[in-house]
């Protein structure tokens, strides 16, 4: 079996002895239509309507689509078309939560009986892949006909330097885990169920390992940690020695990766009937004064964390969604959680600026370290000489983005960037 | 809070650098060759730094002027000429005229370097084309070989080219106490730069080992004595420093593989075959510019890659 390559980073789990904290109901969430792969929601409620907590107030737009449900209860203030960070087109509602955080009424435990029920639960609940990826759950634990699948891969793996949400949920939400596991069991008929966890978390992995006792095929898996351990792809491989085909999906080798947190949140919509309407996020980097786990309605501006964290150092300089190898860098600091926030980082002007980039020595290094075995120089270069032919047969759309070619790159090239537009120019 | 929103920095991921850069591994490639440049100090005299140094500083000084003229970014801080200078000066005689040193820096520098668009830019190796250019240009003066104990004579190829006697024992081949270019008579120095550069990764003992070995096994096989001909010539300097160039030799390992081993066939077969008694420069120059097309040929098999459909 090869190894697959990858970075020796950092880990900087800063907060993984943490215990998220709640923070206190926002005076104004905006939560955004789309925070899932596919068609956004359709706003169901309007201007000056009152809304509750778990109320649906965007319904699911689409086959691949979520729904989306208020996260506080209040006056919904107003409903945008544009997004006014970034100017883009994409709506979002506004509501001036009052701070009683009622619960819509009919919000109760759901009683599963069967596979469709499942389903329905899970598509009810808007649950969304909450590792970072936001694509709708339930679109991907529908098997389609003839798919034979054989292994449900729970995704603990938490690979990304600072982020330790996932570890947290491992430890303080175990019980959901389990429920989640069971019903996985009974409604999907997998030879095995699998808990890979990077063995950095020691705690998580004896949690994962108190519960997967006397369950039948589930086991914990230890796995080192070595970045980007928890891509799909590389998990896979990792733990079943698979390898997903180009242009497929991991369903077409008989397996089904479900990140751990996602997996909590089902378990918590099935067991008190409130859909996804809050997460748990971790706030850190070196312009947060208080690093903390935060549990924060979805919607809440980012800056609200912040305050909540004791604020951030007047050289903050850059300010990101998710960890700091593949995360999403925001323009300002009234940017929402999302559903799949799983970190809010905050870096100082000193770690925010990169070093120059130099020209390409074609050391290799990024090939040598890419999990997936592109010649990410070669892409680049093929990207700067906007030749498509070069993109297609250096496989610029296997790329994952995962950053290890950068991070090793010795020239400083930003190669994810010139991946992310030689895929754009691929699209045309 | 609203004055830092226009202020904060947007770029692609990732956020985080690793610690490897440029300049440091042209720093370990300085480092490495050390050995090999006290052992000439110490085989050949002083003038052997002033060699070393004079070309070093007159391929740091192309660069610059070069670069200067052409407004454009000044990167001698990368090291990268600096090492060039070295590699070019061990190449040379230690009796070389300094004026035809600091020509070859210029060619090395400015004709195969910068011309061809700098750093990562050009398709062969700078010092061992300049070489080259020099040793058509002044054969007598490149060919002048000096040795150890001051008199001019021949190197141990040009004996094993004319099978002459007198060649120096194999302890006196190791530490290089025989003729030949001032940087590459000492094996045992070159070896152990060798040694650090694996160590560090800075490069792979894919080329070195392979070079080396197809070298031997070659010679050996063409009735050759093998030891002699790894320990003599530009074999180990060659083979560690100059074939493991990243610029100019393949990417991928079994690139490196099929890059040592064309190196090494072809060096056999021009020292046994060829009019000059020494064939190293010519075969790395020639892999050189196989190097696109060895690339091309061994692109590694992507996880998950589809057979193309015929």
């Amino acid at each position: 079996m090869r190894r697959l390559r990858g970075a020796r980073l950092p880990h900087n789990k800063n907060t993984a002895g943490s215990a998220p904290e709640a923070l206190p109901t926002p005076q104004i969430v905006r939560i955004p239509m789309s925070m899932h792969i596919g068609a956004p929601a359709k706003p169901v409620v309007s201007a000056g309507d009152s809304v509750k907590v778990g109320q649906l107030i965007g319904e699911a737009g689409g086959a691949v689509s979520a729904p989306v449900h208020s996260s506080v209860s209040g006056k919904v203030r107003s409903i945008d078309e544009y997004d006014p960070a970034t100017g883009q087109k994409a709506t979002s509602i506004t509501i001036e939560a009052d701070g009683e955080q009622t619960l819509f009424e009919g919000i109760e435990p759901k009683s599963i009986d069967n596979a469709e029920q499942f389903l329905d639960a899970v598509r009810e609940s808007g649950v969304v892949g909450l590792g970072g990826a936001g694509f709708p759950t339930a679109v991907k634990l529908t098997v389609r006909e003839g798919a034979k699948l054989d292994c449900i891969i729970i995704n603990g793996a938490e690979c990304e330097p600072y982020i330790t949400s996932d570890t947290r949920t491992m430890i303080d939400d175990a019980r959901l885990i389990k429920i989640g596991i069971s019903l996985l069991s009974r409604f999907y008929k997998v030879e095995s169920i699998l808990i890979g966890v990077e063995n950095n978390k020691p705690e998580a992995i004896g949690k994962m390992e108190e519960i997967a006792e006397g369950m039948e095929g589930v086991e914990v898996r230890r796995m080192p940690s070595r970045y980007p351990q928890g891509g799909e792809k590389v998990l896979i491989y990792n733990l079943t020695g698979r390898i997903v085909p180009e242009g497929g999906l991991p369903l077409d080798v008989g397996v089904i990766v479900l990140n751990c947190t996602t997996l909590a949140a089902i378990a918590r919509y099935i067991e008190t009937g409130v859909p996804l309407v809050s997460k748990c996020v971790t706030v850190d980097g070196s312009a947060v004064k208080v690093p903390k786990n935060v549990i924060a309605p979805i919607g809440t501006p980012v800056s609200d964390l912040f305050e909540f964290c004791g604020g951030l150092t007047s050289d903050a300089a850059k300010v990101l969604y998710g960890g700091p190898m593949m995360g999403v860098a925001i323009p300002g600091i009234d940017m929402p959680v999302l559903k799949n926030t799983n970190a809010v980082l905050a870096f100082r002007r000193s770690d925010a600026k990169l070093p120059p980039e130099t020209a390409c020595i074609r050391c290799g290094r990024c090939a040598a370290n890419c999990p997936m075995g592109l010649a990410a120089a070669e892409i680049e270069r093929a990207f700067l000489l906007k030749k498509k032919e070069l993109l297609e047969l250096y496989k610029v759309g296997l790329c994952m983005e995962c950053g290890c070619c950068a991070y090793n790159c010795p020239a400083r090239r930003p190669l994810v960037q010139s991946i992310k537009l030689g895929k754009a120019m691929l699209r045309g | 809070m609203s004055d830092r929103n226009g202020n904060l920095i947007v770029t692609a991921s990732p956020h985080i650098k690793g610690g490897a850069s440029t300049n440091r591994i042209m720093l370990d490639v300085l480092i490495a060759l050390v050995p090999a440049f006290a052992a000439s100090i110490y085989i050949f005299g002083p003038r052997s730094a002033l060699v070393v140094c004079v070309c070093a500083a007159a391929c740091v000084l192309s660069e610059f002027v070069f670069e200067k003229a052409l407004k454009r970014p000044v990167t001698v801080g990368d090291f990268s000429a600096c090492v060039t200078g070295v590699l070019l000066g061990f190449n040379l005689p230690v009796t070389i005229p300094l004026w035809q040193a600091v020509f070859g820096s210029a060619v090395a520098i400015i004709l195969v370097k910068q011309l061809f668009g700098g750093l990562g830019k050009n398709f062969a190796n700078p010092a061992i084309t300049a070489r080259i250019i020099m040793l058509l240009a002044f054969s007598v003066t490149m060919t002048n070989w000096t040795l150890p104990d001051g008199v001019t004579g021949a190197t141990p190829l040009t004996m094993l080219a004319k099978g002459a006697d007198g060649l120096p024992g194999l302890k006196d081949m190791l530490l290089g106490l025989h003729g030949g270019s001032l940087g590459e008579t000492c094996s045992a120095a070159l070896m152990l730069g060798g040694v650090y550069l694996i160590a560090r990764r800075v490069i792979s003992w894919h080329t070195p080992v392979v070079f080396i070995a197809v070298v031997f096994a070659l010679t050996a096989a063409l009735g050759q004595d093998p030891v002699y001909h790894i320990l003599s010539g530009g074999v180990m300097l060659g083979a560690f420093f100059m074939a493991t160039d990243y610029v100019t030799t393949p990417m991928t390992w079994p690139g490196k593989i099929i890059f040592g081993a064309g190196a090494g066939i072809l060096t056999a077969v021009f020292r046994v075959y060829g009019n000059y008694p020494e064939g190293v420069s010519f075969a790395i120059l020639f892999m050189n510019i196989l190097t696109p097309y060895t690339n091309r040929l061994t692109i590694r098999k992507v996880l998950g890659e589809k057979e193309k459909e015929k």
